[in-house]
């Protein structure tokens, strides 16, 4: 079933004469997992504006063709309405985060929803605790780590129970460990809540393996989309200047060398499981 | 040259940052800083150009102790491009941030233009020269205070995180002007945690872990010991994690110090071709 549908959408900020993205058609299954890719500048941050309604009611400019999202048409829908289907987390929780606490960080988009206060306690522990965070209610914020105040604003949008979460390059302020700590929060949302989850990363080498399909932007366009081991061998993805994972990359080098390894790879783990076969099979 | 002799570092929080690091860093080199968020990496860069002055133990820069010097006076060869290009710029147009430190070196009229005109260009930003560099993109930021810091030529360049927020292409771009730069003999020292990064670069890597230096040397030693690098809370260079897959198999010794997938493309190539 169809979450998000876009149809030869094109979008214009109002002080630019060229869109920043133009015909965009894609449709999102409801529980996918998508990652969106491409080089800095290529509209993929314009078109996540576009699925919460912050394009076209806050940043105005110009949207033409459609786009519905969670059977809602985005343009005649205010952003309070559509943010109870879409949340969306940004690339430096600084920007996102504010209170005193992070339970009452947490708990803000619930007040302002008027629920009431035994709900929003019910909310913010369930959000708190699938995110990894509930020994954390009581701090301030500003006082934790990069990775655990991204994990807070990832509960925040959380406890709004959305069906859809849009992650902006969610971990590009994080190390690695953090990085990969925050990949597996959203993979949990995914698998075990259903949450149809779109993730805008450069970190593919990391991400890759959670998404079931990947789309590649550039310059305004779509040019890629489908499942991640069909876009990453396709030469387009490599002219794009994508950081294709090094299981592909490599699996690509052996190959123009003449030596098959059967399946293409995305993770460590299947190439070096193919590579393991490769080497016993040839000896025998 | 940077000596660190015996550096301890307390924040006025009394957090203790550094704990005991000596190192040297020669005319020329190239080196990668690396750990986690917290290790201690970025507070001790910060004594190279006289930001921070130890609590205890020196830090000499071509032989001048840091605290019988100026930042000013330090800054003039050490350059400093910090993380967040936010907390660098301020300017109303891209030229006069550039022109900012000329002008505090007592650069001339002349100097300066010519100076601006080939930081500008070197960078790819000519064509911002009078906008506001809050008008740009992110990378663009970042790129306008890389600028800022080549213009006065320092002979030291230290540059703090410098992939984050950056795409592939940018990454490629940043890694030759690195090279490059270090080929004329500059010497350059990045921050980072990026190890994707760090494993193509292959410059000489100093592996911190709680304000302590726990490994120093070549990146193809240090990135492919799992012990030291989860140590640090890094992860495996991916080319390398694949590699450690196939530990055990016949001639998998000739993989065990690879960080680069070109390299593990052409042993595996030859690898498999004997066996076939």
């Amino acid at each position: 079933m169809e979450i998000i549908r876009t149809e030869d959408l094109t979008y214009t900020y109002p002080i630019s004469s060229k869109p920043a993205f133009r015909d965009v058609s894609i449709t999102i299954d409801k529980g996918e997992f998508v990652l969106l890719t491409g080089p800095s500048g290529c509209g993929k941050t314009t078109l996540c504006r576009c699925f919460n309604g912050l394009i076209p009611h806050f940043y105005s400019g110009k949207l033409e063709g459609e786009i519905m999202v969670a059977g809602l048409r985005v343009p005649d829908h205010p952003i309070h309405e559509l943010a109870q289907h879409v949340g969306l987390v940004f690339q430096n929780p600084e920007n996102q985060l504010f209170a005193l606490s992070v339970e009452k960080d947490v708990a803000f988009g619930l007040e302002n929803l008027g629920l009431p206060r035994d709900e929003i306690r019910e909310r913010v522990d369930w959000a708190l605790k699938v995110t990894g965070i509930y020994d954390l209610k009581d701090r301030a914020p500003y006082e934790l780590s990069g990775g655990q105040q991204q994990r807070v604003a990832i509960a925040s949008i959380l406890a709004m129970r959305p069906e859809v979460i849009v992650l902006d390059e969610p971990t590009s302020f994080l190390d690695p460990l953090g990085a990969q700590k925050i990949f597996e929060v959203i993979d949990r949302l995914n698998k075990r809540l259903g949450i149809t989850i779109i993730l805008v990363e450069h970190r593919l080498d990391l991400a890759s393996k959670y998404a079931d399909r990947v789309i590649i932007m550039n310059e305004g366009r779509v040019v890629l989309n489908g499942r991640p081991r069909d876009v990453f061998i396709s030469d387009e993805a490599q002219l794009v200047g994508v950081g294709i994972p090094k299981a592909t990359m490599l699996y690509k080098l052996l190959r123009e060398n003449g030596i098959e390894l059967g399946r293409v790879p995305i993770t460590a783990e299947e190439a070096s499981q193919m590579i393991r076969e490769a080497l016993t099979h040839d000896r025998g | 040259m940077i000596e660190v002799e015996d550096l301890y570092f307390t924040y006025p929080s009394g957090v203790e940052a550094l704990r005991g690091i000596t190192l040297t860093i020669r005319d020329g080199e190239f080196v990668a800083i690396m750990g986690q968020n917290g290790a201690g990496k970025t507070t001790l860069v910060k004594h190279f150009n006289g930001l921070l002055k130890p609590t205890k133990g020196s830090v000499k820069i071509d032989g001048v102790d840091t605290t019988k010097a100026s930042v000013a006076e330090l800054a003039r060869k050490v350059g400093f491009v910090f993380q967040n290009p936010d907390h660098q710029l301020f300017c109303e147009t891209v030229e006069d941030e550039i022109s900012f430190a000329l002008k505090n070196f007592g650069f001339d009229e002349d100097a300066i233009k010519d100076r601006v005109d080939w930081a500008l260009n070197l960078l790819d930003l000519t064509r911002y020269r009078n906008i506001s560099p809050f008008m740009l993109s992110g990378g663009e930021r970042k790129r306008v205070a890389l600028a800022s810091v080549l213009a006065w030529d320092p002979k030291i360049l230290i540059l703090d995180e410098p992939t984050i927020g950056q795409d592939y292409e940018q990454k490629e771009r940043l890694r030759n002007f690195i090279v490059q730069l270090n080929a004329q003999g500059k010497t350059v020292i990045i921050v980072t945690h990026d190890i994707e990064f760090v494993a193509e670069c292959k410059p000489r890597v100093i592996l911190m872990a709680e304000g302590r230096v726990i490994a120093d040397g070549d990146p193809h030693e240090i990135l492919t010991n799992p012990n030291l690098v989860s140590k640090a809370s890094l992860i495996l260079p991916e080319t390398t994690r694949i590699l450690l897959g196939l530990r055990g198999m016949e001639q998998s010794g000739r993989l065990a110090r690879v960080i680069d997938v070109y390299e593990a493309g052409r042993i595996l190539t030859a690898m498999l071709r004997d066996q076939g």
